[in-house]
Formats: C-alpha cells, structure tokens, sequence
C-alpha cells in the first residue's frame, strides 16, 4: 500500500488543546500501520520561561504497545524552542528526512492551537483540524481562521452530547465555499468514524482556495528563520531588555 | 545553568505511583531541559525505544513496587545491546540502601530518594553531561561517590 501522489504526505492535525489530537492519531496508526510506515512528530510548546519543556504525546499511543505495529512507527517529540509559532523550522527538515528514509506519511501533530495559529501549512501539505462539542455557538463555525486552511474537518469527541451540532454549524458555514472540505465525525473512545478517517486521510485533496495562505506561511516561516539564526539575535535580545536598547535600532543591526 | 539535554523519564514494571516522576520531570522542565514522561507501567524494551526514538542523552527510572533490582539492571543492558552506550541512566523511588551497590555496578549513575531537593538532581544532570559516564562507559563513577 502507498499512499497516492496526489495525496499529501506530511499532514498536520490540529486544533485545540485536549480535543483528542494524540488520540486520533493513535487510531490512525492502528489503522494505517503497518501497511504504511508512518512517523509521527509530536510537538508541545517550550516553557517561555526556563526554555525547557515537558513533551507527554507519547503516552497516548498505546498503537506502540502492538508488537506487530511499532516497528512500522517512528515517534519523535518535538519542543517549539525559540520559534515565535507553534512549528518549530526543525520539523521541516525531519519530514523530508523521514519521507526520503523509507516512511510513506509524516503525521505532525500541532501543539493545542488556537483560531489564528496556522504556521502547521507551512510544513505540512495537508491540515487536518480536529473540533469538537461545546466549544461555542453557530458563530465560532463562521469566523475566520485555522478552518479555512483545514484539508478536512474531523468533529471529534461524539460520544459527547452536542457533536451533531456542531457538524450542523461547520456544514451550514462551509458549503457557502465552492470546495468546502470533508468533515468526519468520530470518537477517539468508541472507535466511530476512525476507518473513514484513515481511509480519508490516505487519499486527501488539497483544498486549492488555501494556497496562497499556505505559501504566506511558507514566507513567514523562512524569514522568521532568517531572523532567528541571526548570530546577533540573542546578544540584541539582551541589550533590549537590559540595556534599554530600542526597537528601531535593534532592527537597524539585525539588518546590516 | 547548563546545556539544555533531552531526558526520558520512565516508569518500569507494575507499579501506578507517578507523582514522584511528574514532580521530576517538573522541576527538570523548569531547570530548562526538555522532558519526555513515558506514563505508567513500561517495559524495559518499550524504555529504550523511547530512548533511541527521543535521541535522550538521560533516561530517569521511577519505581515504587520493589521490582528495581530486576528492572534497572535490565534497562542498562538492553541500552547497550541497542548501542546506546552514552546515555546517562538516574533512577528514584524507594530504593533501600543495600540495593544501591548492585544498581550503580550495573550503570546507574545517580539514585534519588525520597527528599532529595530537586536543585540536586538539576546539578547532578548539568555535572554528568560533562562526564564521560555513559551506561556503557568502564568509568565506576557515581553521584554521591
């Protein structure tokens, strides 16, 4: 089994903190695996504070207790280290690594997103964004945001009182677009909809209205690389919180 | 401050108390590291594959259930069949003192009862990275020595 070259192969899941992205993406190796080599990069967000962090996706895979399965899986926890997004550059270049060394799909699971954090498309060719029940009104479906970039929409949590609601909000929203995205719905608990999503997510068509959000995001993330790696960056970081220097000047020497 | 490493913190065996772990796989946050928690009841194999996929240079053993001198051992071993000779292994809990011999022979570099403050577990990881006391380094060396 491969996965098509029309599909995307390096697809993010995101969405809010604790919808069940960990485990979706736990019922998604149980399924894909191991017919497919799949690796999953899980990222959690560094402590702004000490610059440390404690990355905990792992222990939701329980896909890696099954003897038969672990070894088509690779999983590597990723901390956000000094990227002003939720995507560190780094997971850039362990995808490509990871799909030139014999892995037919990289699984990038987001830290808990909110409305506006898209920088997942510039890494990923695919979104998946994960909703669930009880998050809000029919007017949190319409605003605009994380969804517009969504590939496909997984209404996650059904088991849950309030699921149908919401799919029914997203539906009335999204079908105002010409190429509204598919939605799912499953519950990480029971089991349902997690084969729909499997199959889906082998075969998932780029949402084509996106695509000049995605390479925005492209450009942002390269030129926030560009500033980051800047041998300057941290020594300028200290004299503008020490010593009172100012943005403009700060900006002057980081671009000579 | 020193560098900033990469540390499994793991719980081997049948044993479901981890506040002791979370407590310090906290405070090695907060002394800047980046922390991969393994959750409940791990097998040694399923410790070094978390090991090797994190790339960790520290793997910390949690056990409260009296199964450490099977299991810490073990973990050792198996770290140096996979190749995995510069990883530095600590290990807490409740560790009688007689146990501790065998455990630093078999490569444990550090064991951390009950009250240790957790500055002291930040200097022993900041100090170990500086040494060559990998679980498959012929030093004999170890915390507290």
């Amino acid at each position: 089994m491969k996965v098509p070259d029309s599909s995307g192969n390096i697809i993010a899941i995101t969405g809010p903190p604790g919808i069940g992205k960990s485990c979706l993406v736990d019922g998604l190796l149980q399924r894909l695996t191991p017919a497919l080599k799949v690796a999953v990069l899980a990222v959690d967000p560094t402590s702004p504070l000490s610059g440390g962090a404690l990355l905990g996706d792992r222990i939701r895979l329980s896909v890696l207790d099954d003897k038969t399965k672990s070894d088509s899986i690779y999983v590597r926890s990723v901390a956000t280290r000094s990227s002003s997004g939720s995507m560190p550059s780094i997971v850039q270049g362990l995808a490509s690594h990871l799909l030139a060394n014999a892995f037919d799909m990289v699984l990038i699971e987001t830290v808990g997103a909110g409305q506006s954090e898209m920088r997942c498309a510039a890494v990923a060719n695919r979104i998946i964004v994960v909703e669930g029940p009880a998050r809000g009104d029919s007017v949190q479906a319409e605003k605009a945001g994380l969804l517009e970039l969504a590939d496909l929409i997984v209404v996650n949590k059904a088991d849950l009182e309030g699921a149908d609601r919401v799919i029914n909000d997203l539906t009335i929203s999204l079908t105002i677009n010409e190429d509204a995205p598919p939605i799912v719905k499953t519950s990480a608990i029971t089991g349902e909809g997690l084969d729909e999503l499997a199959e889906k997510v082998t075969n998932l068509e780029e949402r084509t209205s996106s695509r000049r959000a995605r390479c925005r995001q492209k450009l942002l993330m390269a030129h926030e690389n560009i500033l980051i790696e800047n041998p300057l960056f941290e020594g300028i970081l200290d004299r503008m919180s020490q010593e009172g220097l100012e943005l403009v000047d700060a900006l002057r020497e980081l671009s000579e | 401050m020193g560098a900033r490493q990469r540390i499994v913190i793991a719980k081997p065996g049948l044993d479901g108390h981890d506040r002791g772990a979370k407590v310090v796989a906290r405070a090695l946050r907060d002394g800047g590291h980046e922390v991969i928690y393994t959750g409940l009841r791990r097998t040694p194999d399923q410790i070094v594959r978390t090991v090797m996929d994190e790339d960790a240079r520290f793997v910390g053993l949690s056990s409260l259930s009296g199964a450490h001198s099977h299991l810490f051992p073990k973990i050792c071993n198996l770290l140096r069949e996979s190749g995995l000779n510069d990883v530095i292994v600590f290990g807490g809990g409740i560790i009688p003192e007689s146990d501790r011999a065998v455990l630093f022979d078999a490569g444990v570099r550090a064991i951390f009862g009950p009250g240790t403050p957790s500055a002291e577990i930040l200097e022993f990881v900041d100090f170990a990275s500086t040494k060559d006391c990998g679980v498959g380094s012929k030093d004999d060396w170890h915390w507290g020595d």
